[in-house]
């Protein structure tokens, strides 16, 4: 599972963007790959070296051996294929429901009223909880796995976009009013651009959310999905297997996030953000 | 002609921010608002600007009722308040969007031109200091061509060498275009400065109190004898305005 929170990705662009610039381009230190490498150098070390026998814990090696070999087999990919595609499905229809659900009970008072105390305390059921009630609703197949990461979904991108229309500054809304801008002019002109950096930080949280509901819904019966790779490798004894698996989703969520923020960047530039640090 | 007839003004907690306030505000005229904290200064310009509704009385221009924010009545607030995802060039347009594009550019380009802006146009609002921001600001409100300016504290968060530009920088637009300019502030040196006549606020509820032309050659000398009669009479008239209200509320 992953999750890769915006906070992070941030610390990673202020570190890449310290560097200074040479021949027009910046040099970017990798120094989120240090730890990572270094424990994994370790523990192949302590493998190789018989203080541990790797059976629960296997040495990157072996898993780098399950990966190439489920890669070449073309399951990897078929299971790729199918977890990311949940994901998708499920992203889009949790972050469209959530983006207009936050909308609505940001700029309307009386949805606000009827709406959100709801919304509150469905948002505090554990995800895990909805999974044998989403079998019987909508069966043991694809819907009630993408109704589940839809739901995982929802709720940060609703309680994020909601809160991101009731903070917008009352004085730049003036401004809309003040050049006679109709309602449908100032939501376009002037609300949804204020909203779009606590929007699109809304997606990203609602992103690695997606990532780590898809599991939950894997374990519900799949027949592939890096999720069924994690119940199989558990079944079978096959830790590889499991943290190959856990590699990968941590890949995906990463690329997956990393998207996200890329294609927002272009529209977020103009933000006043602390590039050095405190 | 700008007009205030009978306002006043009530908002929702019981406070009278105006009552039964009129006043006329000349074509080309500079009309400053001076009083203490409290007095409706802000709340008389918004009700002008048709950004507020008042409880009683009606604003006009040219005689026809105020009712919302009017074409030919640009406001500038205290905080330059641009929309900080446009381009400096792009705020100044805001105003400007029934327009095609290349005409809209045009003009832009012109009001930054007027406010002694170049070449700012392209960069983000982040960029500029403060007093570049608030010159954009009053660029936006002019790039419609009103005829009114309404300016509430304005200059208030700058320093004072650069609130000495843009005195100078309004004072040439309002020779340049002809302007009527209503401004709000709390400094009486800019009243002085800038204004023909300057109307003084007493607060609780908030009404004119006194009304002073000041028939003086411009550029203005701080300083000068005609100058600080005036000045002293407005501070005094301030203070024991205060103190009355203070002393019986």
């Amino acid at each position: 599972m992953t999750s890769t929170l915006p906070l992070a990705a941030h610390a990673d662009a202020r570190v890449q963007t310290r560097r200074p610039a040479v021949g027009g381009r910046r040099i970017a230190l990798p120094l989120g790959w240090i730890l990572p490498i270094a424990l994994a150098l370790a523990w192949e070390g302590a493998v190789r070296s018989g203080w541990s026998n790797g059976r629960l814990m296997p040495p990157p090696s072996r898993i780098a051996e399950t990966l190439w070999a489920l890669a070449v087999s073309g399951e990897l990919a078929a299971h790729v294929v199918a977890t990311s595609v949940r994901v998708a499905w499920g992203f889009a229809a949790g972050a469209t429901v959530g983006i207009l659900a936050g909308a609505l009970t940001g700029a309307v008072p009386l949805a606000r009223r009827l709406l959100d105390p709801t919304i509150q305390a469905l948002r505090a059921i554990p995800s895990i909880a909805w999974v044998p009630l989403f079998i019987l609703w909508f069966g043991i197949f694809e819907t009630s796995k993408i109704v589940l990461i839809a739901a995982g979904v929802f709720f940060p991108v609703y309680l994020g976009v909601a809160s991101a229309v009731l903070s917008v500054d009352r004085r730049i809304v003036e401004v809309g009013r003040a050049f006679r801008l109709s309602r449908p002019a100032l939501v376009r002109r002037v609300l949804l651009p204020a909203i779009l950096p606590q929007t699109v930080t809304a997606l990203r949280t609602g992103l690695g959310l997606g990532w780590m509901f898809v599991v939950a819904a894997e374990f519900m019966g799949a027949s592939e999905g890096l999720g069924y790779l994690l119940v199989d490798g558990q079944q079978l004894g096959k830790a590889d297997q499991i943290v190959a698996a856990i590699l990968v989703f941590a890949a995906l969520g990463k690329l997956s996030d990393a998207g996200l923020a890329a294609a927002s960047e272009p529209f977020l530039r103009w933000q006043d953000r602390h590039q050095d640090g405190i | 002609m700008l007009a205030a007839a009978d306002l006043t003004r009530t908002y929702r907690n019981g406070t009278t921010a105006l009552k039964h306030v009129s006043a006329e505000f000349a074509p080309g005229s500079i009309t400053a608002i001076v009083g203490g904290s409290g007095c409706g200064k802000s709340t008389l310009l918004r009700l002008l600007g048709g950004l507020d509704r008042p409880d009683g009385g009606e604003v006009f221009f040219d005689g026809e009722p105020v009712l919302r924010p009017h074409p030919a009545i640009g406001v500038v607030f205290q905080e330059p308040r641009l929309m900080p995802w446009l381009t400096n060039a792009a705020n100044v347009e805001f105003g400007l969007s029934e327009l095609p594009r290349a005409l809209r550019r045009e003009r832009a380009a012109a009001a930054m031109a007027l406010v002694g802006l170049h070449a700012v146009g392209e960069r983000w609002p982040k960029e500029l200091s403060g007093g570049q921001a608030q010159r954009v600001a009053i660029a936006r409100a002019l790039v419609a061509g009103p005829s009114v300016l309404l300016l509430d504290e304005p200059f208030s968060a700058l320093d004072s060498f650069t609130r000495s530009t843009l005195h100078e920088h309004l004072l040439d637009l309002w020779r340049d275009i002809g302007l009527t300019v209503v401004i709000v502030t709390h400094d009486l040196d800019e009243a002085l400065t800038l204004a023909d006549r300057i109307l003084v606020m007493k607060p609780y509820p908030g009404q004119i109190a006194a009304r002073f032309d000041v028939d003086l050659e411009r550029p203005r000398r701080r300083g000068t004898r005609a100058l600080e009669a005036i000045r002293q009479q407005i501070a005094d008239l301030i203070v024991t305005t205060a103190n009355v209200e203070s002393l019986t509320s």
